[in-house]
Formats: C-alpha cells, sequence, structure tokens
C-alpha cells in the first residue's frame, strides 16, 4: 500500500513519463502531447467562425479521452491514493516560499493562494485566471507544451523543441525570479 | 470502444504525474528557483527514455499493434516557438501547471483548478482568432 500512497523517486516516475512516448505510438500512431486537448475543446464547443478550430475535432477524439484518463489518474492517485504528507520540499525553497507568504503546505498546490475566494482578490485572478490563460495562449502559439515540445519533441532531436522548451524555460525563471515576488504581494 | 487504451494510458500518465509531484506548483517553484534535483531529474530522464525508444523504433522499423509503419511529423520552426514559449513559462510558474497537470489536478480533488483550465482554453481560443495578425 505504501508504495501506492508514497510519491515517486525522479528515477522512477520520470522514466515512466518517457515510456508514454513509444506507447502511444505503439497504440496507435499518436504523437505525445496534451496541449492540443484545449484546442480540441475550443472546436467542440465554442461555436466560431475561425479558421483554426474549423477541422474535424472528432478525428482526435483519443486525445481528449486521453485527457479523461488523465483526470481518473489523478482521482485514483491524488484521492484514493492520497499521499498523507506534505511535499517534501528543500528547506531553501520552504524558506523562500514563506517570505513570499505561503503558509498552507498541506497539498500539492498551496490552497491559501489557490481557492475560489482567492478570485476575487487581484492576486487570485492574476495567479489563476490570467495564469490559465498564458498557458493556453502560449503553449499554443508555441505548437506545444512540456509534453509536446519538452519530452516528445526533443525525443525527437527536433530543433524546434529545443528552442521552445528554452524559452518554457527562460519565461518561467522571469517570472519566479522577477515578477511572482510582487504579485504574491498584491 | 477503440478508444479504451487511450483511456488506460491516460489514466497510468495521469497517475504517474500525482506520484512523480510534477503536478505541485511548490515543485514547479523549487525547480524554477533550482533548489532541487527532482524535477530535472524526471523530465531528463524522461526524454533520454523517449530518445532510446524513438531510437530502436526507427531503427527496427517496429509498426503499432495493428500493423502500421509509425510516423511522427516534424515540429515546424516558428517565431511562436519564442515568443508562446515565453508566455507559456510565464504562465506556467504561476499557475504551476502546464495542460497535462491540470488535467490530473482536477481528478485529485481540487475543483479551483477546473478554473484555470477553463482559463487556458479561453486563452487558446484567443490565439486561435489572433492567430493570423501574430508574428509567426
Amino acid at each position: 500500500m505504501k508504495i501506492l500512497t508514497q510519491p515517486w523517486p525522479w528515477y522512477v516516475a520520470g522514466p515512466l513519463i518517457g515510456m508514454m512516448v513509444p506507447l502511444l505510438l505503439l497504440l496507435g500512431n499518436k504523437a505525445f502531447g496534451i496541449s492540443s486537448t484545449l484546442r480540441h475543446l475550443c472546436a467542440a464547443c465554442i461555436p466560431t467562425k475561425a479558421k483554426f478550430f474549423d477541422y474535424d475535432w472528432k478525428k482526435e477524439k483519443w486525445n481528449l479521452i486521453f485527457a479523461l484518463g488523465m483526470i481518473l489518474g489523478g482521482f485514483i492517485a491524488g484521492y484514493i491514493f492520497k499521499n498523507p504528507n506534505p511535499v517534501a520540499l528543500s528547506e531553501n525553497a520552504v524558506r523562500d516560499l514563506n517570505n513570499l507568504g505561503i503558509q498552507d503546505y498541506s497539498g500539492l498546490i498551496p490552497l491559501d493562494v489557490f481557492n475560489f475566494s482567492a478570485l476575487l482578490t487581484l492576486r487570485g485572478f492574476i495567479l489563476i485566471i490570467f495564469g490559465g490563460f498564458m498557458v493556453g495562449f502560449g503553449t499554443r502559439y508555441a505548437g506545444g507544451c512540456t509534453s509536446g515540445h519538452a519530452i516528445m519533441g526533443l525525443s525527437n532531436l527536433q530543433a524546434p523543441s529545443l528552442v521552445a522548451t528554452c524559452c518554457f524555460f527562460a519565461g518561467g525563471v522571469i517570472m519566479t525570479w522577477f515578477i511572482l515576488p510582487y504579485i504574491m504581494h498584491l | 470502444m477503440a478508444n479504451l487504451k487511450f483511456l488506460l494510458a491516460g489514466t497510468f500518465f495521469g497517475f504517474i504525474l500525482i506520484k512523480a509531484e510534477v503536478i505541485s506548483w511548490f515543485r514547479i517553484q523549487e525547480m524554477f528557483r533550482f533548489q532541487s534535483f527532482h524535477m530535472y531529474g524526471i523530465i531528463g530522464s524522461a526524454i533520454i527514455v523517449g530518445m532510446i525508444s524513438l531510437l530502436i523504433i526507427k531503427k527496427y522499423k517496429i509498426k503499432t499493434f495493428s500493423g502500421d509503419e509509425i510516423k511522427i511529423a516534424p515540429k515546424e520552426f516558428t517565431k511562436g516557438n519564442v515568443i508562446g514559449g515565453l508566455l507559456f513559462g510565464l504562465g506556467w510558474a504561476m499557475t504551476g501547471a502546464c495542460p497535462g497537470p491540470l488535467y490530473a489536478l482536477i481528478g485529485s480533488g481540487l475543483p479551483i483548478v477546473i478554473v484555470t483550465l477553463l482559463s487556458a482554453v479561453f486563452g487558446t481560443y484567443v490565439y486561435g482568432l489572433l492567430k493570423d495578425k501574430l508574428p509567426h
């Protein structure tokens, strides 16, 4: 039981994530990638004349079903077999995050920052809604996300994916070091 | 029913993401602050395993389970790799999640993440509307 509730070390989890690349190819010639599901959701649910959403999304149904599976997997791993302990962060990270004003370390995300009443605050709105917008806008503009570019693209030695991955990382570092401290203290 | 295998594959992937803690806002912060090897170990070893498996698939011309030739579309170079990549990076450090983790987090019992997912869908929608006006 313990193996199901405890977090897994990087050298177990990382290779398993990498195995998704051959698994999806063998299962049905599918390239590993998740951010496309956001586009399929638009094409399926939002009435629009935009050319970008004018395609037969039903042909990409596997991708949405895969995402549905991820919700289910999240439920099994994060709810049924929930890790009872907080994330084992490094001391330095806890010190820095304390300085940003985070107090609740009990969940996978800081529940004192990400909750429904926080949506009514400027800080919550920026982190949850504007942040989400940037994830959706940025991944599609870049042509993929961490799975499609960083894992699938780099595994396939794609130069555009290397550029994209470096930029994902640069954006994250800029936000974390130079912008987030201001947002957190709003 | 042909899609059941993708449901199972997704379930497996969602399970790993949670157990790897890569869906944790805390872990993402720790990564961008260079304070733990955990995330680098995961992403790095995932890429190495993916790379070796693609080399094997190509070298031995391995086919899909249904016997088709395996084809992978190449990624295209665009200015979006840079601009979109930077914008996504900013969002990644804010929400602590890329698209995959959003689904797994919702499943783990965090309804607030549905708001982030809908915002991401809206972001993709706005990109679709503006696509022809953006530099590519």
